[in-house]
C-alpha cells in the first residue's frame, strides 16, 4: 500500500500551516451555539448487536427514494392519477354510469378510463422500479466491516449498523457517517473529497482523537468498546456535536472528527471509523430534498385549454338541461307515445326543475368526449417513446465510458424545446478539473507552441467563415480578409497535427525546452530557476506507480500540472521527507540523473486572500532561495527593482494567454542572505508558537515582509481542460439564442478563465465585477455594504443603457458573497435586470444554495425556462430548482443524475439535446395537442348538436362502441406516430440552423392564436359533419331499396366521416411520413370499416341495430360514399387553404428550409446553403463565433482606417 | 434507422403546383359527381300529401283530438293525388311523420331485442316498462316503440281499380332473417290498458310483421320517413290516384303533421338536390380557390426556395433583441 509507506515517512500535517488552523478557529465558534435539535444519541461502539432493539435501535442503513413500496403504491398511484382534474372527471362519470342516469353502457365509460390509468400506472411503476434498482447499487456496494475478533470482512452498505467498525480504504467512499478513529498516517489525519456534498473539489483534512490513534490496524479492534453521546441526525453538514467516552474519559468530538457520508476518502490508505448515523439519518441524507415534480410549460397550458373545454361542457350541458327542462314540462306531455305519466323516473314532465337536473348529470356525461380522456395517456405514451428515442441517440452516447443519454422523467421533453437561460456549473460540467500545462513564459520568451481549445475553435470558424464561397468573403469582412487569414493560418496549421497529449497534464510542445535544449537558450539560468520553482514549490506528495514512475497527488490540479511538467523537463519530484524535498535532476550532459535534496525551511501557503504561495529552502550548496508563485498582479508589485527586466514581455504573453482562456501563474524567486532570514525566521517561530488574537495577523505580516524584492522569472500558462466540444456547443447554443450563466464554486479568477476559455468573456468585452469590499464586510454594518452592492448595480445598469454602440457586450461577474446581498428580495430585481442585460454572466464562490437561489431568481423573474446543468452534489439544489435539470453522467457521484430529468454524458450533448430533440419534441407535443383538442370538439360538438334533434333527452346518435372506440383506437394511433415521430426538419438542419430552436422558447406552436385556430377548426369540422349528413339523410331513401335512414346509419355515417375527417386532417398536419404514419393514418381508417363489418357479423343481441350495416345498407348505397367523399374534403379544405396561404405569404424557417431541400437547392446552390447556414444565428454576444466576429471588426475598424476613411466597406449584417 | 429517427421517408411539402392541383382536382371530381347526382334526384318524381288536418271532418277542426280518440268516429279519408309526372314502378309508398321524437332516450330504449328474437326469451322484458307485461304474462314484442306502431293504413285506386300495395322487400333483409323471430308470435299485445297504435295478428311471426319490423329501426330525426310498401305499377302523368286513408293515428296531440309520400328512387335514393348542389358547391369552391392560388402565385411571387424570406434575412438584427 502505497500510502502506508508515506505514513512511515511524514508528518504531512506539519505541511499545513495557518490554512487549517483558520477553519479550525471558524468551526469551533460555531459549535459554542450548540446547534441541532436534540442529543439524545447514544452509540456503542463496535458492539452493533447492543442496537439491534429500542430504544437504541436506529434506522438501517438501508435507502431508498423510491415514491412507492409494494404496499403503498396501488392507494398512492391512484390517488395521484385522481389528482388529475380530468381523471376525476372521467372517475365521476364511471361511477355515475352504473345508475340511469348515464347516457351510455357503463362498460363504454369505465374501459376506457382503466385502460389509461392502467397505462399511467404502470409507467409509474416501471420509474419507481428504476429508481429501486438504483438504490440497490448503493445499498449492495461492500465495505469491510469488524466481525469480531479484530477480523474484518466485507459486508454489504445496507447490513451496516451503528456502532459498526468499518474500514474504508482509498478511494471508496464512506458508507454511513463515521466516527473517524485512526487512518493509515501516524497521526490519525485523513483527506477526504466532499464534492458530492459542496462541490469543492479541494481535499479537506480530518482529524482523529488522540485517544483513539493506537487502534491502527485490524487485530487492535478485538476488545475496542466506547461509548459516543452525540446530537440526533440533522441536516447540517459542518456542524456535529458529541462526546467519545473512551476507557473512562469523556473526549469531546467535533466535525473535524466527522467522516460523512458520499464523501471520499483521498491521498490516504485507509481509515478506521464507528458509524454514527445510517441510512436515512446520515447528513447527506438529510439534506436531500424530495424532488420535485416539474410540469412543462405546454402542460401547464394544456391544463388552461382543458379548463376552457369544461366550460364549454359545462355550458352546453346547462342549455341543454335548460332545453330539455323545457321541453319536459311543455311538450313531452302531449308526447303519448312515451307514455309520460307513467314511471316517469327522469323525464318526470310535472318536475321538470328536476328532471332538468338529472339531465345536467346525464349532458356532463354525454359531451364528457369534449375532454379527451385520452388526452393525457397518450402524452404519456409519446414521451415515453420521446424518451426512448433521447436514450438510444447515438450523438448522445458517449463511447469512452459507454454512457448513453438519458431521459429520466420523460414529463419535461418539450420543454427541452423551450429553454431559454441555461444556467450551467463549471467544474466537471464544463471543464474536466483536469489541468495542462501549456504554455510558458521564461525570461521573456515565450515558449509552447500548442494552441488553447478555445484558439483552435476560434480558427476553426474563421477558416469556415473565409474559406466559403468567395461572395461570402466580400459579404463579412470585405478587404480585412488576407491579414486575418494570415493570423490564423498559422494557428489552424498547428491545430491540423494536433495529437492526443500522452502525458495527463502536459500538452506543452516546444523543442527549445524539452530534452535538455533549454541550455542552449539565452537564459539557462533562468530557466533551470524556473524548472526548480515549479519542482519544489508545492504542497503535492509523489506516489509510485506501477511503471516505477510518479504520479503526484496534489491539493489543487494546478500543481499536478506543474510537477508533471517539472517531470518531463527534467526536474522530477521523487520524495517528500518532513524537512526535505527530492527532485531527481536530468541533464543532457550527465548519464545519470542527479538527486537533490532541497531543505525546506518555512512553508507560506496559499490562500484565497493572499493569492501566492511561498518556500523557503536550503539547497545542496547551502543557499537560501524563496521561491514563490502566485497571481501576476500580486507577483508584480513585489517585485525588486532589478527583478522587472522581464515584466515587460511577460506582461504581453500573460495577457496573451489570458485571451487564449489559460489560468496563468507568475513565478519569481528571491536569494536571501543566511543573517537575514535566520532573524525572520526567528520571529515567525515566535509568531507561530504564540496563542493570541493576533496570531494570524502577524503571521500574516512577516510572510508579506519576507516575500518583498522578488526577481521576476517567467509566467506559466495552464490549460483548464475544458470538456470535449465545449466551445463549439456553447457557440452553438448561443446562436440559437440561449443564454449561459455559469456558476461556479470556483475562484473569481478561475472562473473568468474558463469563462474566456468558453468564449463566454473575450478581449473587448465590458466586464462589469461586482463585489463586496472584503475590508467592509467586517467593520461597516450590513446596510452599508448593501447600499454599497446596489450603488454597483444601478452604475452598472446605467452604463449598460447609456451604451450606444449595438456591439458592445457586457459581461457581469459577481462573487458568492455579493450575491447574498443581490439576492435579498429588495435588490434582486435590480441585479436581475442587470443580469439580463449582460450577455454573459459569471457568479463564482457560490454555494449550492445560492445556485438554487438563483436559479429560482432566473427562473421567476423573467419568467422563461431555464435549464440548469451540473454534474456533483452541489448542483442538486440547482438542477431541481430548473425547470430542467440535466446532470452530467458517467462521472463519478450519482447526486446530481439521481435528482436531474436528464442525464448526459459530457456538456456538448446539450446541443443535440435541445437543438435537436428539444425542438422535435416541443413541435410534436405542441401540434398533437392542438390536434387532440380539434379531434375532440369535432367530435363532442356533433353529439351536442344532435341533442336539439332529440329533445335534450341525451340520446347519442352513435353507438356506444364508435364513441369507446373514437379515442381508444380509432384516432389515437396516427396522433401518437404525430407525436412520436413528426421532424419539421432533419436533425442536421435542426443543428445547422441554431436559430430554428428559437421557434421554441418563442412559443410559436402552442400560443392561443394556434389553440383557438385548432379549437375553431373542430368547430367547423363538426357543424359540416353534422349539417351535412343531416340534410343528405334527412328523410329520403338511401338505399336502392327505398329505405330511409334509421339512426343507427346516420349515426355511422357521421362516424365515418369523422374517421376520415380528423384522419386526413392529421396527415395534412403531418410533414414527415414513414412507412408508420402511413400505417397509421389510413390503418386507423381501415380499422374503422373493419371495426363496423366485425361488429355487423356479430349476433344482433350485441350489434343491435348495426348488425350488417355495412354489408347489407350502407357499402352498396352510391350515396353513403359521396357522403364520405364530400364530407371529409369540405372539413379539411379551409385548413389546406390556409396552410397553403400562410405557407405562401408568411413562410415559417422550417418552411423555407423544407422547400430548399424538397427542390435539392442545397446541393446546387452550396453557396447560398452555406451562407445561409453562417447567418442562421441569433445575435449574441458569447461564444467564439462571436469573438471571431469582434475581431474581424477590430481588424476591419484597423484596415478602414488605414486605408480610407470614407469608404466603410460593406455592412456586416450579423 | 428506427431508434435514431433515420426511417426512410417522404416529406411532401405544399408547393404551389401541387396545391393548384389539389384545389383543382377535388372541382374537377366534385362538379360531375354533383351534376350526376343532380341529374338524378330530377329524375325522381315524388308527391307529398300532408293529410292529417284535412282528413279530420269540419265539425272536429277545433277538436281534433277528441276525434282520432273516439272509437266512434269514421276514420276513413279520401284523397286525390295527381301524378305530375310519369312515375316508374317501383313507386315507394312512405308515412312521414313529423315532430316525432322516436329518437328520445326515453323511447328508443324502450325494447328488448333478445324477446324479439327468440321465443325462449319472451319473459325478457327488460327497459320495456311501462309496456312490459299485463296480468296474463309479458308482452311480446314489449316496450314503447312497438306500442306506439302506426297504424294509418293506405289504399289506393286509379279509376277505381284497386292498385295493390305490396309490402315484399320493404324491410332490411338482416332485420327479417335475424332480428326478429320467425317463431315468435305477438301476445297480450296491445290487449289491455292504454291502447297506443297498431294491433298486431296474433297468428303471424313476428319475422313477417313488416309494418313492426319498419317501425323498430327508429329514426334519428324527428320528422321522418318510413316505407309503407311499394307500388308495382307505372303510373302516367296526370293521373287521378285515389288514395282512401285510415286516419287511425294519433298526432293531433302534439302537432305532428303527417305525410303520404310516394317516390320513385334513383341511384342516390330518393329526391335528394342538396348532395348535388353540396358537390356543386364544394367543387365550385375548390376551383374558385385555386383561381386565386394562381393569381396569387403570379401577383405575389416567391420563388419557393428564396432563403430571403428565413426570418433571419426579413429581420437581420436578429430575432430575439
Amino acid at each position: 500500500m502505497t500510502g502506508g509507506r508515506i505514513r512511515a515517512k511524514i508528518r504531512q500535517s506539519n505541511l499545513y500551516t495557518f490554512a487549517c488552523l483558520q477553519t479550525h478557529a471558524a468551526e469551533t465558534e460555531e459549535l459554542d451555539q450548540f446547534p441541532g435539535p436534540g442529543y439524545s444519541r447514544i452509540i456503542y461502539c463496535n458492539e452493533p448487536h447492543r442496537h439491534a432493539k429500542k430504544p437504541l435501535k436506529y434506522r438501517s442503513n438501508y435507502i431508498s427514494t423510491t415514491k412507492y413500496n409494494v404496499a403503498t403504491f396501488l392507494p398512492k398511484a391512484l390517488f395521484e392519477q385522481f389528482r388529475r382534474v380530468a381523471n376525476f372527471y372521467f372517475l365521476l362519470t364511471a361511477v355515475l354510469s352504473l345508475t340511469d342516469v348515464a347516457p351510455f353502457s357503463a362498460v363504454s365509460m369505465i374501459s376506457p378510463l382503466a385502460f389509461v390509468v392502467g397505462l399511467s400506472m404502470a409507467k409509474e411503476a416501471l420509474e419507481d422500479w428504476r429508481r429501486f434498482i438504483q438504490d440497490m447499487k448503493v445499498n449492495l456496494g461492500k465495505v469491510s466491516v469488524h466481525k469480531g475478533n479484530g477480523v474484518f470482512a466485507p459486508k454489504p452498505w445496507m447490513k451496516l449498523q451503528v456502532g459498526d467498525v468499518v474500514k474504508v480504504e482509498k478511494d471508496q467512499f464512506f458508507p454511513a457517517d463515521l466516527l473517524l478513529l485512526s487512518s493509515s498516517y501516524d497521526d490519525g489525519i485523513c483527506y477526504v473529497e466532499t464534492m458530492n456534498l459542496d462541490g469543492e473539489t479541494n481535499l479537506k483534512v480530518k482529524r482523529a482523537l488522540e485517544a483513539t490513534l493506537p487502534f491502527d490496524d485490524d487485530g487492535s479492534f478485538k476488545d475496542f468498546t466506547g461509548k459516543i453521546r452525540c446530537e440526533d441526525p440533522n441536516p447540517s453538514l459542518y456542524t456535529f456535536v458529541g462526546n467519545f467516552e473512551y476507557d473512562r474519559q469523556v473526549y469531546p468530538l467535533d466535525p473535524n472528527q466527522i467522516l460523512l457520508r458520499d464523501s471520499k476518502l483521498r491521498n490516504t490508505g485507509y481509515v478506521y471509523g464507528v458509524v454514527i448515523f445510517t441510512g436515512h439519518d446520515s447528513k447527506v441524507m438529510q439534506n436531500a430534498t424530495e424532488s420535485p415534480s416539474k410540469r412543462s410549460r405546454i402542460e401547464k397550458q394544456m391544463d388552461k385549454i382543458i379548463y376552457i373545454l369544461f366550460s364549454l361542457l359545462v355550458l352546453i350541458s346547462v342549455i341543454s338541461s335548460i332545453g330539455f327542462a323545457v321541453k319536459t314540462d311543455t311538450q313531452m306531455p302531449d308526447w303519448w307515445y312515451l307514455q309520460p305519466f307513467v314511471d316517469a323516473k327522469l323525464y318526470d314532465p310535472d318536475r321538470p326543475a328536476l328532471s332538468g337536473l338529472f339531465h345536467l348529470v346525464t349532458a356532463l356525461i354525454l359531451y364528457g368526449y369534449l375532454i379527451p380522456i385520452s388526452l393525457y395517456v397518450s402524452i404519456e405514451v409519446v414521451k415515453v417513446l420521446q424518451a426512448m428515442f433521447i436514450n438510444h441517440d447515438i450523438h448522445m452516447y458517449d463511447e469512452e465510458t459507454g454512457t448513453p443519454a438519458q431521459a429520466r422523467t420523460s414529463n419535461l421533453n418539450e420543454e427541452l424545446g423551450q429553454v431559454d437561460t441555461i444556467l450551467s456549473d463549471k467544474t466537471g460540467t464544463l471543464t474536466c478539473n483536469q489541468m495542462n500545462f501549456l504554455k510558458c513564459s521564461v525570461s521573456g520568451t515565450a515558449y509552447g507552441r500548442r494552441s488553447s481549445e478555445v484558439e483552435l475553435a476560434a480558427a476553426e470558424q474563421i477558416a469556415i467563415d473565409f474559406k466559403g464561397p468567395d461572395s461570402d468573403l466580400t459579404f463579412r469582412s470585405g478587404a480585412g480578409v488576407s491579414e486575418i487569414e494570415m493570423e490564423t493560418v498559422v494557428s489552424r496549421e498547428e491545430g491540423k497535427d494536433h495529437q492526443k497529449p500522452t502525458i495527463k497534464g502536459f500538452s506543452f510542445e516546444d523543442m527549445r525546452l524539452m530534452n535538455g535544449n533549454w541550455l542552449k537558450e539565452p537564459d539557462p539560468h533562468f530557466i533551470l530557476l524556473f524548472f526548480r520553482i515549479l519542482a519544489i514549490c508545492h504542497t503535492a506528495i509523489p506516489e509510485v506507480n506501477e511503471t516505477g514512475g510518479f504520479t503526484y497527488e496534489a491539493e489543487s490540479p494546478d500543481e499536478g500540472a506543474f510537477l508533471v511538467a517539472a517531470r518531463e523537463f527534467g526536474f522530477e519530484f521523487c520524495r517528500r521527507t518532513q524537512s526535505s524535498i527530492f527532485v531527481r535532476e536530468r541533464y543532457p550532459s550527465y548519464e545519470v540523473p542527479v538527486e537533490r535534496e532541497y531543505k525546506i525551511l518555512n512553508l507560506l501557503d496559499f490562500t484565497s486572500k493572499r493569492k501566492r504561495m511561498s518556500v523557503i529552502v536550503r539547497d545542496e550548496d547551502g543557499m537560501i532561495f524563496l521561491f514563490c508563485k502566485g497571481a501576476d498582479s500580486i507577483i508584480f508589485e513585489r517585485l525588486a527593482k532589478n527583478g522587472r527586466m522581464f515584466e515587460e514581455a511577460t506582461t504581453k504573453h500573460l495577457n496573451d494567454y489570458g485571451e487564449a482562456g489559460l489560468r496563468t501563474l507568475a513565478l519569481s524567486y528571491r536569494k536571501l542572505e543566511e543573517a537575514e532570514y535566520t532573524a525572520w525566521n526567528n520571529e515567525f517561530h515566535k509568531a507561530k508558537i504564540s496563542i493570541g488574537g493576533d496570531r494570524e495577523a502577524t503571521l500574516e505580516r512577516l510572510s508579506d515582509m519576507m516575500e518583498r524584492d522578488l526577481v521576476l522569472v517567467g509566467a506559466t500558462a495552464v490549460e483548464d481542460k475544458l470538456q470535449k466540444g465545449v466551445p463549439q456547443c456553447i457557440d452553438k447554443l448561443a446562436q440559437a439564442g440561449l443564454k449561459i450563466w455559469v456558476l461556479t464554486g470556483d475562484k473569481m479568477e478561475t472562473a473568468i478563465n474558463i469563462g474566456f476559455a468558453c468564449s463566454l468573456l473575450r478581449q473587448g468585452m465590458k466586464q462589469i465585477c461586482i463585489t463586496a469590499n472584503t475590508d467592509m464586510l467586517d467593520q461597516d454594518s450590513r446596510q452599508a455594504v448593501k447600499e454599497n452592492i446596489l450603488m454597483q448595480i444601478t452604475n452598472a445598469s446605467q452604463m449598460v443603457k447609456l451604451e450606444k454602440d449595438p456591439r458592445a457586450a457586457f459581461a457581469l461577474i459577481i462573487d458568492g458573497k455579493t450575491l447574498t446581498y443581490a439576492l435579498e428580495n429588495d435588490m434582486k430585481h435590480q441585479f436581475l435586470n442587470l443580469a439580463v442585460d449582460c450577455a454573459s454572466v459569471i457568479c463564482c464562490r457560490v454555494s449550492p444554495k445560492q445556485k438554487a437561489l438563483v436559479t429560482r431568481l432566473v427562473k421567476e423573474g423573467t419568467g422563461k425556462t431555464t435549464l440548469a446543468i451540473g454534474d456533483g452534489a452541489n448542483d442538486v439544489g440547482m438542477i431541481q430548482e430548473a425547470d430542467i435539470g440535466v446532470g452530467i453522467s458517467g462521472v463519478e457521484g450519482m447526486q446530481a443524475v439521481m435528482a436531474s430529468d436528464f442525464s448526459i454524458a459530457q456538456f456538448q450533448f446539450l446541443e443535440r439535446l435541445l437543438v435537436v430533440h428539444g425542438h422535435w419534441c416541443y413541435k410534436r407535443i405542441a401540434q398533437m395537442i392542438c390536434y387532440f383538442f380539434y379531434k375532440n370538439i369535432a367530435f363532442g360538438l356533433t353529439l351536442f348538436y344532435f341533442e336539439a334533434f332529440t329533445g335534450f333527452s341525451g340520446q347519442s346518435v352513435y353507438n356506444d362502441w364508435y364513441m369507446l372506440l373514437f379515442n381508444v383506437l380509432l384516432t389515437s394511433l396516427p396522433v401518437i406516430s404525430l407525436g412520436v415521430f413528426e421532424q419539421d426538419v432533419s436533425s442536421e438542419i435542426c443543428l445547422q440552423f441554431p436559430a430554428l430552436y428559437q421557434q421554441g422558447p418563442k412559443n410559436l406552436f402552442f400560443n392561443w392564436y394556434k389553440i383557438f385556430g385548432w379549437m375553431g377548426n373542430g368547430l367547423y369540422s363538426s357543424l359540416i359533419i353534422f349539417f351535412l349528413n343531416l340534410v343528405i339523410f334527412f328523410d329520403q331513401a338511401f338505399r336502392s331499396g327505398g329505405q330511409t335512414a334509421d339512426m343507427s346509419a346516420v349515426g355511422t355515417i357521421m362516424f365515418t366521416c369523422i374517421i376520415w375527417a380528423v384522419n386526413c386532417q392529421i396527415a395534412l398536419t403531418m410533414s414527415h411520413f414513414t412507412w408508420i404514419q402511413h400505417l397509421f393514418v389510413w390503418g386507423s381508417i381501415a380499422t374503422w370499416y373493419l371495426f363496423l363489418l366485425l361488429y355487423g357479423m356479430m349476433s344482433p343481441v350485441y350489434s343491435g341495430n348495426a348488425f350488417q350495416l355495412l354489408i347489407e345498407a350502407l357499402a352498396p348505397s352510391p350515396s353513403y360514399w359521396c357522403a364520405t367523399l364530400l364530407v371529409t374534403i369540405a372539413c379539411n379544405l379551409p385548413y389546406l387553404a390556409h396552410i397553403s396561404f400562410q405557407r405562401w405569404l408568411h413562410p415559417m424557417d422550417h418552411h423555407v428550409i423544407q422547400e430548399i431541400k424538397y427542390y435539392k437547392k442545397d446541393v446546387e446552390d452550396r453557396v447560398m446553403w452555406t451562407r445561409e447556414r453562417s447567418k442562421a444565428r441569433q445575435e449574441t454576444q458569447i461564444g467564439f463565433t462571436a469573438r471571431v466576429d469582434a475581431k474581424i471588426r477590430q481588424l476591419r475598424g484597423r484596415l478602414t482606417k488605414k486605408h480610407s476613411p470614407v469608404d466603410a466597406g460593406p455592412q456586416v449584417v450579423n | 434507422m428506427f431508434t435514431q429517427q433515420e426511417l426512410p421517408a417522404c416529406k411532401p411539402i405544399l408547393t404551389p403546383p401541387w396545391v393548384i392541383t389539389a384545389f383543382v382536382s377535388v372541382g374537377i371530381i366534385f362538379i360531375p359527381i354533383g351534376l350526376a347526382s343532380l341529374f338524378a334526384s330530377e329524375h325522381v318524381v315524388e308527391i307529398i300529401d300532408r293529410y292529417d288536418k284535412d282528413c279530420v271532418p269540419s265539425n272536429y277542426t277545433n277538436n281534433a283530438l277528441a276525434y282520432i280518440q273516439s272509437t266512434q268516429t269514421n276514420k276513413t279519408c279520401t284523397r286525390h293525388l295527381i301524378i305530375p309526372e310519369r312515375m316508374k314502378s317501383p313507386i315507394y309508398v312512405y308515412y312521414q311523420l313529423e315532430n316525432f321524437y322516436q329518437n328520445h332516450r326515453r323511447y328508443i330504449k324502450n325494447r328488448n331485442d333478445y324477446q324479439l328474437r327468440s321465443r325462449a326469451y319472451e319473459f325478457d322484458v327488460d327497459d320495456c316498462d311501462p309496456e312490459a307485461k299485463t296480468e296474463r304474462g309479458p308482452i311480446v314484442p314489449c316496450g314503447l316503440i312497438a306500442w306506439s306502431l302506426f297504424n294509418d293504413t293506405y289504399r289506393f285506386s286509379l279509376q277505381n281499380e284497386v292498385i295493390q300495395v305490396s309490402k315484399q322487400d320493404i324491410v332490411w333483409k338482416s332485420d327479417q332473417n335475424h332480428k326478429f323471430g320467425s317463431n315468435v308470435y305477438p301476445k297480450n299485445f296491445q290487449s289491455s290498458g292504454l291502447i297506443g297504435g297498431a294491433r298486431l295478428n296474433q297468428s303471424i311471426p313476428l319475422s313477417k310483421q313488416v309494418d313492426l319490423i319498419v317501425w323498430m329501426r327508429t329514426a334519428a330525426l324527428p320528422t321522418f320517413r318510413k316505407l309503407y310498401g311499394k307500388i308495382e305499377v307505372e303510373l302516367e302523368a296526370n293521373q287521378n290516384l285515389t288514395v282512401l286513408i285510415q286516419n287511425n293515428y294519433n298526432t293531433y296531440s302534439f302537432a305532428g303533421k303527417k305525410k303520404l309520400v310516394l317516390s320513385t328512387t334513383s341511384w342516390i335514393g330518393g329526391k335528394n338536390d342538396f348532395l348535388g348542389i353540396a358537390y356543386l358547391a364544394v367543387g365550385g369552391l375548390c376551383l374558385f380557390v385555386a383561381i386565386s392560388f394562381v393569381l396569387l402565385y403570379l401577383l405575389k411571387p416567391r420563388p419557393l426556395e428564396d432563403p430571403s424570406y428565413l426570418s433571419w434575412n426579413i429581420n437581420p438584427a436578429g430575432l430575439s433583441n
